[in-house]
Parts: structure tokens; C-alpha cells; sequence
């Protein structure tokens, strides 16, 4: 069986990433003083999250995959944790 | 197929190939979040000490530019993606058609990229070349745009090689779609949606911070 058209599912990632680029630009200019940055993190962290699952397939990969995939984000973790902890704490 | 030719001796099969390659592309993009990773904790740490200056210099960036390209970064995903599920012998000028629509949205992004540049550089904005921001805050705005430059060039350089990728796996997928392209087109993928993600970020810390303020 040959398909053409995309699935119902990568359609409503798209269309759902579009909404939240058009979500996070609007909330940008809403006066929320420091929670600014943390909606437009917040809404970064989602559409990522969003590519990952459905554009990068990874809601179907076994658990070694996602081992593989999760080990940039441990490390990148750790990067951060690690390197900003001295600068955010001292005063 | 443990005797077939085409599958090199460590491999049992194909498809335990094609998952050594997508294990293996995730590898390299760990790499890759690192190289990335580097950059944000530069961000967070001159954030950090000169908040009013990255605020500033991020209300000098063109946030139309900005939002179409992003815009337009996640529908070339979009394309990619859906090239991706429909990879078949039947639909390889789908497949090849979806893939120059990715690579004509990733050259709109180029182009757009370098009218923005050329736009800061008329407004003086670029360290090290012509900077002319004068005041209390000339420190900050002048480290925000060194990070701007760094971030954005590195991340325009991934979408170059993205966009040769894609052009090879365009007419090498539309020539023979074997399962061995289309694991490549798999990897290919997986790259292009991640210089996606990083675009996702780098767009949330360049563009939106300092709009709302009154």
C-alpha cells in the first residue's frame, strides 16, 4: 500500500509547533516581568519536545534509543547544573 | 540475511544495521548538543551579569525576521519528516519533491539570516567589526552580540551542510530508494530536525527577551 499524504499525526505536530511560535511571541510582549523568560523557555522546551516525539520519531524507539537520545541531554544537564552553579550563587 | 554481501560482517541483518546508524547518529548529535551546550552557558552566565544589557540587545534584534524563520525552520522539518514516512519506490519524486521544498525553505532562511546581518551592521551593531553603542549598558548589549554572531554563524553553518545533505539524499532517493538511502535519509533527518530544536532555543533567548518591557 503506497501513501502519499502525511500522517495525521505529523500534521498536527506542525500545526501545533506553529501555534506555539505564535503563542510564545505573544506571550513575549505580555508585561510578566521575570516569568518572561521562563514561558519563553518553557514553550521552547515543549516544541522541542514535540520535534523530538513525533519529527524525530522517537515515540516509537525502543528504550536504548531513547538511552542514546537522553544522553546529550544528561551531559548538557550536567554542563549547566554544574557550570552555572558558582555564578547564580555567588553574591 | 546474515549471508548477504551488501550487509558488512558486524551486522546480522539490514535493519540491524540501519539501527546501528540511527544509534550512532544520536551519538554524534550529543556531540553536537555540547558544542551547543557551551554557547547557552556562556549565554546564562553574561545573562546573569548583565541582565539590562542582554535585554537591551536582544530589542535590537529583528523579531519579524526572527519568528519567520522560525516559521519557516519548522516547516522545512515538516517536509523532511513526512518525506521521511512516505519513503517508497512508488513515491521517490514525492519524496524528492518534499525534500527540495525542505531545501528551498532552508535557503529562504539563509537569505533572510543575511538580510538581518546586513541590517545590524548598517544599525553598527557588530563587534570587532563596527560597534557603536554608546552608555551604561555598551558592555552588556556588546557581549549579547558577540553571542548572537557566534551562536547564529555556527548554527547558519549547520544549515548549509543540512541543506548539501539533503540535496544528495534528494537525488539519491529519487535515482534508487533502497533501504540502505533510506536509512540515510533517516540519519540526514534526524540532523536537520535537530539544527530545528537548536534554532527553537537560540530564537527564545535572541529574540523574545526585553519585548514586553514598559
Amino acid at each position: 500500500m503506497t501513501q502519499s499524504r502525511p500522517s495525521l499525526q505529523l500534521v498536527a505536530a506542525w500545526l501545533g509547533l506553529l501555534g506555539l511560535l505564535a503563542l510564545t511571541v505573544t506571550m513575549a510582549y505580555a508585561p510578566l516581568g521575570a516569568a518572561n523568560a521562563v514561558v519563553a523557555i518553557g514553550i521552547g522546551i515543549t516544541k522541542a519536545a514535540l520535534v523530538a516525539a513525533i519529527f524525530m520519531e522517537l515515540r516509537y524507539r525502543d528504550a536504548l534509543t531513547l538511552l542514546f537520545a537522553g544522553a546529550g541531554l544528561f551531559w548538557l544537564g550536567i554542563l549547566l547544573w554544574l557550570g552555572l552553579m558558582d555564578f547564580l550563587t555567588r553574591t | 540475511m546474515p549471508d548477504s554481501p551488501a550487509v558488512a560482517p558486524q551486522f546480522t541483518s539490514a535493519s540491524h544495521r540501519d539501527e546501528t546508524a540511527e544509534l550512532g547518529m544520536w551519538v554524534f548529535i550529543a556531540t553536537e548538543v555540547l558544542l551547543f551546550g557551551g554557547l547557552l552557558l556562556a549565554y546564562f552566565v553574561y545573562r546573569h551579569a548583565y541582565p539590562q544589557g542582554f535585554v537591551t540587545g536582544s530589542r535590537h534584534t529583528e523579531i519579524v525576521i526572527g519568528t519567520a524563520n522560525t516559521a519557516i525552520l519548522l516547516t522545512s522539518s515538516f517536509l523532511v519528516a513526512w518525506a521521511v514516512e512516505i519513503f517508497s519506490a512508488e513515491t521517490r519524486r514525492l519524496t524528492a519533491g518534499l525534500l527540495t521544498g525542505a531545501i528551498c525553505l532552508g535557503l529562504a532562511f539563509i537569505l533572510l539570516k543575511g538580510i538581518e546581518y546586513h541590517r545590524e551592521y548598517d544599525e553598527h551593531l557588530v563587534p570587532g567589526i563596527d560597534f557603536r553603542f554608546t552608555g551604561s549598558l555598551a558592555n552588556g548589549v556588546q557581549l549579547f552580540f558577540i553571542f548572537y554572531f557566534i551562536a547564529t554563524a555556527i548554527h547558519a553553518l549547520h544549515m548549509i551542510i543540512g541543506i548539501g545533505l539533503l540535496a544528495v539524499l534528494a537525488l539519491l532517493c529519487r535515482a534508487a530508494p533502497s533501504t540502505r538511502r533510506r536509512a540515510a535519509l533517516h540519519s540526514v533527518a534526524l540532523y536537520w530536525h535537530f539544527v530545528d530544536i537548536v534554532w527553537i532555543f537560540l530564537f527564545a533567548l535572541i529574540y523574545l527577551p526585553g519585548r514586553s518591557a514598559s
